[in-house]
């Protein structure tokens, strides 16, 4: 369980994250969604200490990270596995190695065992036969898929994804959302994903928060996203067309 | 002000990166990958300057030298002095912080507009010191070793240069440059050198791992990363002489 209370961040005195508190609960999807530039991927940082935050404190089941040293956050981080926006995958190495590279630094695996943990969890986000190609060789999609694997390589306790399936096709984007739930389930990790992809919301939004202009604007699960009158949360769902379409026609059936 | 804290800074940045290193064997694999893209891959532009300079050094020594009652074998000596005390550590330091410092400066900064930097510290891992401290010892084990191909071949260029051109006789040459040698002078160019490698890397190191922006600020990080290390090497230059040669 991860707990956010009263988490302040800025830039600069320009305010980007107002009072944000949430919670995220163990074995569940948690999912932070608002529109491009809201805050997410700071949030997603501030929490992970990546950016200091101004005020507040990010507990991690009863370990705050704020006032934590340096030597404590490192031991914490060990536990957290983190999928960037942009995959962030070494470019010097191949996909293979930038799996393998966290058991190499934390662990005395033998290097086959290394290997066929590296290729289990490159499987699982449906990559076969890239594994000796370089970072630079892979289209968005793969890399994102890299990076997730990178991530679950070392059975974290927490696992946070920024956008793990934009720049997917949808059938690809189907397949990550079902692994980020399944395995949230299957190791009972707490998981954050921020997204701003509808389906993913519907498909694993066991929680949603909804980040708009650096505040929390709205908490709840998928169930409730679509009965909510919260005018800008319904902005941000309903914005195509076509959604409202179906959202007039839906009302109208009631 | 804004220079105390840059040095403020830079000082946090390099005892992080001499902070103990996670797994030896890993950072001693890194530290010989780095010998050969930082310091084998120089090999080649040191030989083919120092061989120009050195032969150049020669010739203007000898064309600057007309009256009769100087002993031609003089130039010889003055071309080797030059070389091993100033050339072959100084200007081989400003050569390899352009080369080898936008190279630190645009990877690194690379890294961290990538976020590779921050998915390394996600991992646990101390990011500047496994970045950094491979390629800090990987230039100050080498770069001594350029220096001294770099004099060997620069007295090598100037006695190219007798023979071509004719205006020193082989064997006053070869005569100046052993006369008169004193050991020290060496020792002096390597400890220099060594205090240029680590000005280089880490200087270089420092402007791309504090990077913000794109691809635009990393161009820039890399060139302000090879004025202050070009402009620390020469300040460097003048205390190290003052404490070892006064
Ligand atoms: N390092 C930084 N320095 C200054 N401002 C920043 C920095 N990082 C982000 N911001 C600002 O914070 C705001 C939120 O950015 P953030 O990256 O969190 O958006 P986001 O919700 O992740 O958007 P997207 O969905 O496009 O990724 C933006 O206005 C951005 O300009
Ligand atoms: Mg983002």
């Amino acid at each position: 369980m991860i707990e956010v209370e009263h988490l302040y961040k800025s830039f600069a005195g320009v305010p980007v994250l107002e009072d944000i508190s949430v919670t995220f609960e163990r074995g569940k999807t948690n999912l932070i969604i608002g529109r491009s530039g809201s805050g997410k991927t700071v949030l997603m940082k501030c929490i992970v200490g990546l950016h200091e935050a101004d005020q507040g404190a990010v507990i991690f089941d009863n370990r705050n990270f704020v006032g934590m040293n340096f030597t404590g956050r490192k031991e914490l981080r060990k536990e957290i596995g983190m999928m960037f926006q942009g995959g962030a995958l070494f470019d010097s190495l191949t996909v293979e190695e930038n799996v393998i590279f966290p058991l190499s630094m934390f662990t005395q695996m033998p290097w086959d065992e290394k290997r066929e943990r590296a290729n289990v969890c490159l499987k699982r986000v449906n990559l076969d036969n890239v594994n000796k190609l370089f970072p630079g060789e892979l289209s968005g999609g793969m890399k994102k898929r890299v990076a997730i694997a990178r991530a679950i390589v070392q059975n974290p306790r927490y696992l946070f994804c920024d956008e793990p399936n934009s720049g997917l096709d949808p059938k690809t984007a189907l397949v990550i959302d079902d692994l980020i739930s399944e395995i949230t389930h299957d190791y009972s990790i707490t998981t954050v994903v921020n997204t701003h992809d509808m389906n993913s919301v519907m498909e694993i939004g066991q929680k949603v928060i909804f980040i708009h202009q650096g505040f929390k604007c709205w908490e709840g699960t998928r169930e409730e996203i679509l009965d909510s009158d919260n005018e800008h949360l319904n902005d941000f769902v309903f914005a195509s067309n076509f959604a409202k379409k179906i959202k007039s026609l839906t009302s109208k059936d009631s | 002000m804004k220079t105390i804290s840059a040095f403020g800074k830079y000082i946090i940045f390099v005892t992080r990166v001499f902070s103990r290193p996670e797994k030896t064997k890993i950072y001693l694999q890194q530290t010989i990958r780095e010998i050969d893209s930082l310091g084998i891959n120089s090999i080649g532009i040191v030989i083919v300057i120092s061989i120009f300079i050195g032969a150049v050094i020669t010739l203007q020594t000898r064309y600057n030298l007309e009256s009769s009652w100087i002993p031609l074998y003089l130039i010889g000596l003055t071309a080797r002095d030059t070389i091993l005390l100033e050339f072959s550590s100084t200007m081989v330091g400003l050569i390899l912080a352009g080369k080898v410092g936008s190279n630190i400066a645009s990877e690194i900064g690379h890294m961290r507009i990538t976020e590779q930097i921050d998915a390394l510290e996600m991992m646990g891992i101390n990011s500047a010191s496994y970045l950094i401290l491979p390629k800090i010892l990987a230039t100050m084990v080498f770069n001594p070793v350029l220096t001294i191909i770099s004099m060997v071949v620069g007295i090598f260029g100037g006695w190219m240069a007798c023979i071509v051109t004719g205006a020193l006789s082989s064997s006053d040459y070869i005569y100046g440059i052993q006369y008169w040698f004193i050991p020290f002078y060496i020792t002096y160019a390597l400890v220099k050198t060594v205090v240029y490698a680590f000005i280089i890397t880490s200087v270089t190191a420092f402007h791309g791992y504090y990077v913000q922006g794109g691809a635009l600020e990393v161009g820039r990080c890399s060139t302000r990363g090879v004025v202050y290390s070009s402009i620390l090497i020469l300040l460097a230059d003048v205390i190290l002489t003052q404490l070892m040669l006064a």
